[in-house]
């Protein structure tokens, strides 16, 4: 018994944590500071506690909850990065007044749900840590509800996000009628390509998931909530969510429905090239940042699909290698807006770049090896990621998907090179207040040197990814 | 020898630049210009003494260095041979050239400018000593990263225009490549193309591949049709900016025929031969009668340089050695030529900003030393003998003859436009009535200026007479391009026959 919780301890942790700090929180006056640095140390601590775990593959509770590499791998990734878009955040947060207690804490929930999400063997616990990441991310992004926009970003969240869950939820049970089981791998072996009812649930999960990761045509809400949103919810909402969600996805397609890939490969290679289109041209004319980066993180998803489409394991590692220089990219970018504040008010145009190159060098270069990161020119870790995916794209002699994928690319290199542009090419001398958030630059630069180092040794992550496959 | 000294070559320029990005920042100091012309100049003298040491009787690739980087998959491997040592020397000598010529030119931001300019070095250094396509890819691509931000930040007027046309048609066409290259590796199981030239690519493949590595070279060469970006990014360009973009980006897709498509395609380069000959011919005679329509000095050479790549893929693509050598010739020729011929643009528009033919006019009494040498580059530029132009279009002409007389004659015909745009603009610019006041009261050149142009001329002069130390140099590798060609089109034609 006590063997089977040492399974769970990451998960215990976190849930006793978040009463504990709930408690503390509702109890103590002004604690926003006190709960955030203990939410962080949280983080710090389940990490500690992930690598400290054996790398055995072991299962509890009737099968439905399982600890491997491959979870744990994602469960460390949303830690790292919730603990970096949290930490580069909290001065942003204290100046929009949006720095309630509650913040750190349910941002600690959403990644509970998400421990069960990349944990899950079995429909039910799959469902569940969903619907708990997704109720906390309601939660988040309305968080500043005295303004208009945020509200209406979390309502239409809601609405859209709660229909999704109910297409998934129906799928999950169709899934079951069809099969008898709600365990990952007994409905693996129930499935074939005869068993057509099974293949329709497939069609209703893969749309409730395509919604979680903002993939095309189930992306609307994305631009709204990430431009409603405060940038600090942003930042959350682009990069851990979309890391769970793909973990998920490429589980599903991995042992649920590995025998009926040809029945789903075609709707992934559609999502794929769909995402990686609309990505592309739609965030040509856009004129926030956070709204391009919501394109630009459509498009990437589209890129990271492309890998899952192969339906090998080789695609998937290459997915995973994408989303997490993805992570690291974006994290970069994000933490780059904190930075762009003028007369107190942080900016989100990309007018207001407009010649920083001048009186912010440091920023402007940053943002420069992110942005060309991005649309993944070498010899830049953005470039590495879409090269292992177009590496086991063609392995699988899918050539249309590659070279739709690759001439995508040097479309949204066009609007990377128009904020670009704005920051080096004019004249203008944009002026921001002293930075003060020395933890964004941090971030900054770490990202960046992740981003610039990364062609010294491409191989680690490769290596640490082929590793969670192996059993 | 255990030295790497590709790799010093290589990194070389990037650490000068770190140190320059560490230098303190201060209004009015030459410490960013001396060091980075200091490492420039180490380079220069690293690469002298890499061609020295070259064992030019060998054909095969030498200094070779090999790390293991991606598992399994791709080796970081670097050598050279005779062909690309020339080019490497070429990229080290030019650089230093640019670096004076920011002195009068560069007004602001010198420092990232330097950057700009060292980084750049280090990607065009990496594509000539590369043996591995995704390396190779990596600089290749590398590069246009520092080249877009030199033309964006410190060019023209239209200047975001061309720096965008710029990106992304380069990019355009190297994605197709990317995609080769990968293909490649799944068909041959490595990247290394020391071995993808013994493994003889699948036939029903090659003609595909060829033209995906194609989509690249040809907007970088640049050929009719995708030369439009040229001219504009060329007149946008500060002067350093064209300089290098002429004389060594645009060799880089010269060296890639040479080094990539026709070994280890051979059987698509003999297929695709007319297409490359009708591309060449008509950019040879269509840019040159454009460019002699040009009122603009910078976008008349930009032209010029179009036309003489035309020849340059002519040569390649005659598969003869005097073809092959004669376009390597001329392209180290075009690279000291053309830098040359943007400098003296640069050195009066610094004067008097303008590139406009019709500003100037009868430079020759007021700036005798500037008109010398800006004749001595002109007659060079259209192969008067004596010079390295003559030389590069012999040989090239040579090589056509022995495959078509037919396209030798369009050929030559280019050369007699050549020389009509290029005394039409001498005549215009250096000779003729002064009809603008403020000529009267210029400046010659000063020492600077002397040097850098001098030392080109020297060069362009000296190889003119004695072609022998490049010659010998290629000899020996080409040769064994072609009789490697040979023998597979030779393979092919037996199994035929059974």
């Amino acid at each position: 018994m006590i063997n089977n919780l040492n399974i769970l301890l990451p998960e215990i942790f976190l849930t006793l944590s978040i009463f504990v700090t709930l408690m503390l929180g509702v109890f103590t006056q002004k604690s926003f500071n006190l709960i955030f640095n203990l939410s962080s140390i949280i983080i710090l601590i389940t990490i500690v506690i992930i690598f400290n775990s054996s790398n055995i593959t072991e299962r509890i509770f009737l099968d439905s909850f399982i600890k491997d590499n491959f979870s744990s791998y994602f469960k460390v990734l949303i830690l790292f990065s919730s603990l970096f878009v949290l930490n580069s955040s909290k001065v942003f947060i204290i100046e929009s007044k949006i720095d309630k207690f509650e913040y750190p804490i349910i941002i600690l929930i959403s990644i509970l749900g998400m421990f069960f999400m990349v944990s899950s063997n079995d429909l039910i616990l799959f469902y569940l840590g969903l619907e708990l990441q997704s109720l906390a991310l309601y939660i988040l992004a309305s968080i500043d509800r005295d303004n208009l926009k945020s509200s209406e970003s979390g309502i239409k969240y809601f609405v859209l996000s709660a229909l999704s869950s109910g297409l998934l939820l129906y799928g999950c049970s169709l899934l079951y009628g069809f099969t008898g089981s709600t365990n990952f791998e007994l409905i693996a072996d129930k499935l074939n390509e005869e068993n057509k009812g099974a293949i329709f649930a497939m069609v209703f999960i893969l749309v409730g998931l395509a919604f979680k990761i903002s993939a095309v045509p189930f992306h609307m809400w994305t631009p709204d909530v990430y431009e409603g949103a405060p940038t600090s919810i942003t930042s959350f909402f682009a990069v851990v969510p979309k890391v769970a969600g793909l973990a998920v996805l490429i589980k599903f397609m991995f042992i649920p429905f590995v025998n009926i890939l040809l029945e789903w490969q075609s709707i992934i290679i559609f999502i794929s090239i769909a995402s990686m289109i609309l990505g592309a041209v739609a965030a040509i004319v856009q004129k926030n940042i956070k709204r391009l980066l919501a394109y630009s993180s459509i498009g990437h998803i589209g890129y990271a699909l492309a890998g899952v489409a192969t339906g090998a394991i080789s695609g998937y590692k290459s997915t995973i290698v994408y989303i997490t220089i993805y992570v690291v990219m974006n994290i970069g970018a994000f933490s780059c807006l904190y930075m762009m504040k003028k007369d107190g008010e942080y900016k989100e145009n990309i007018s207001d770049l407009s010649g920083i190159s001048k009186k912010h060098p440091i920023l402007a270069v940053s943002f420069l090896i992110i942005l060309f990161s991005l649309a993944g020119i070498p010899p830049l870790g953005g470039f590495f990621a879409k090269f292992y995916i177009f590496t086991s794209v063609i392995e699988h002699k899918m050539y249309t998907l590659a070279i739709i994928g690759l001439l995508t690319t040097v479309i949204s290199a066009f609007y990377y090179l128009k904020v670009i542009k704005t920051i080096y090419f004019e004249d203008n001398f944009v002026v921001f207040d002293p930075i003060k958030n020395k933890v964004a630059q941090t971030t900054v630069l770490i990202s960046c040197t992740f981003l610039i180092t990364f062609f010294l040794y491409p191989s680690l992550l490769n290596n640490i990814v082929s590793s969670l496959f192996l059993n | 020898m255990n030295f790497p000294i590709l790799s010093t070559l290589i990194f070389l320029p990037l650490i000068s630049s770190f140190f320059i990005f560490v230098s303190k920042e201060q209004k009015k100091s030459y410490s960013p210009i001396y060091i980075s012309l200091f490492g420039s100049v180490a380079t220069f003298l690293l690469s002298l003494f890499l061609w020295y040491s070259l064992d030019i009787n060998s054909s095969d690739f030498q200094f070779i260095e090999e790390k293991s980087w991606i598992n399994n998959f791709i080796k970081f491997k670097l050598g050279v041979d005779g062909i690309s040592v020339l080019f490497i020397v070429l990229t080290t000598f030019i650089t230093p050239i640019c670096i004076v010529s920011c002195i009068n030119s560069v007004r602001d931001r010198v420092r990232e400018f330097l950057i700009a300019i060292l980084i750049l070095e280090t990607f065009m250094i990496g594509v000539f000593c590369s043996l591995d396509l995704v390396i190779f890819y990596l600089f290749f691509e590398a590069g246009l990263i520092p080249m877009f931000l030199i033309i964006g930040v410190w060019g023209g007027p239209k200047r975001v225009y061309s720096a965008f046309k710029f990106f992304l048609f380069t990019l355009l066409g190297s994605v197709l490549m990317l995609v080769a290259i990968i293909v490649i590796y799944w068909l041959t199981g490595t990247t290394d193309i020391t071995r993808i030239y013994e493994i003889q690519i699948p036939q029903e493949y090659q003609n595909l591949l060829w033209l995906a590595f194609f989509s690249s070279f040809a907007v970088k060469t640049p050929m009719w049709p995708v030369h439009t970006w040229l001219p504009d990014a060329h007149v946008e360009a500060p002067t350093a900016g064209s300089v290098i973009l002429a004389a060594i980006l645009l060799k880089m897709a010269g060296y890639g025929f040479l080094r990539f498509s026709i070994p280890m395609f051979p059987i698509a380069s003999e297929f695709f031969t007319p297409l490359i000959y009708f591309l060449s011919i008509v950019a040879i005679i269509y840019t040159s009668l454009v460019a002699l329509m040009q009122d603009d000095m910078k976008k008349l050479i930009a032209y010029s340089s179009v036309a003489h790549m035309g020849y340059v893929t002519l040569g390649i693509f005659t598969l003869t050695k005097q073809g092959i050598e004669g376009s390597i010739y001329q392209m180290i020729s075009h690279g000291l030529i053309s830098a040359a011929l943007f400098l003296c643009v640069g050195v009066v528009y610094d004067r008097l900003h303008s590139r406009l033919i019709s500003t100037y006019g009868g430079l020759v009494n007021y700036l005798p030393k500037y008109s010398f040498l800006f004749l001595v580059f002109a007659l060079a530029a259209l192969g008067l003998p004596g010079t390295t132009g003559f030389l590069g279009e012999f040989l090239i002409l040579t090589g056509t003859f022995q495959k078509s007389y037919f396209v030798a004659l369009l050929a030559t015909f280019g050369v007699v436009l050549g020389a009509a745009y290029m005394l039409w603009l001498t005549k215009r610019v250096i000779f003729g009535k002064t009809n603008n006041t403020e000529i009267k009261s210029l400046k010659d050149i000063n020492k600077t200026e002397i040097s850098m142009l001098a030392a080109l001329a020297f060069f362009v002069i000296f190889f003119g007479f004695y072609p022998m130390p490049l010659i010998e140099t290629l000899n020996v590798s080409v040769d064994n391009l072609i009789n490697n060609y040979e023998q597979s089109i030779n393979n092919i034609s037996l199994v035929k026959n059974d």
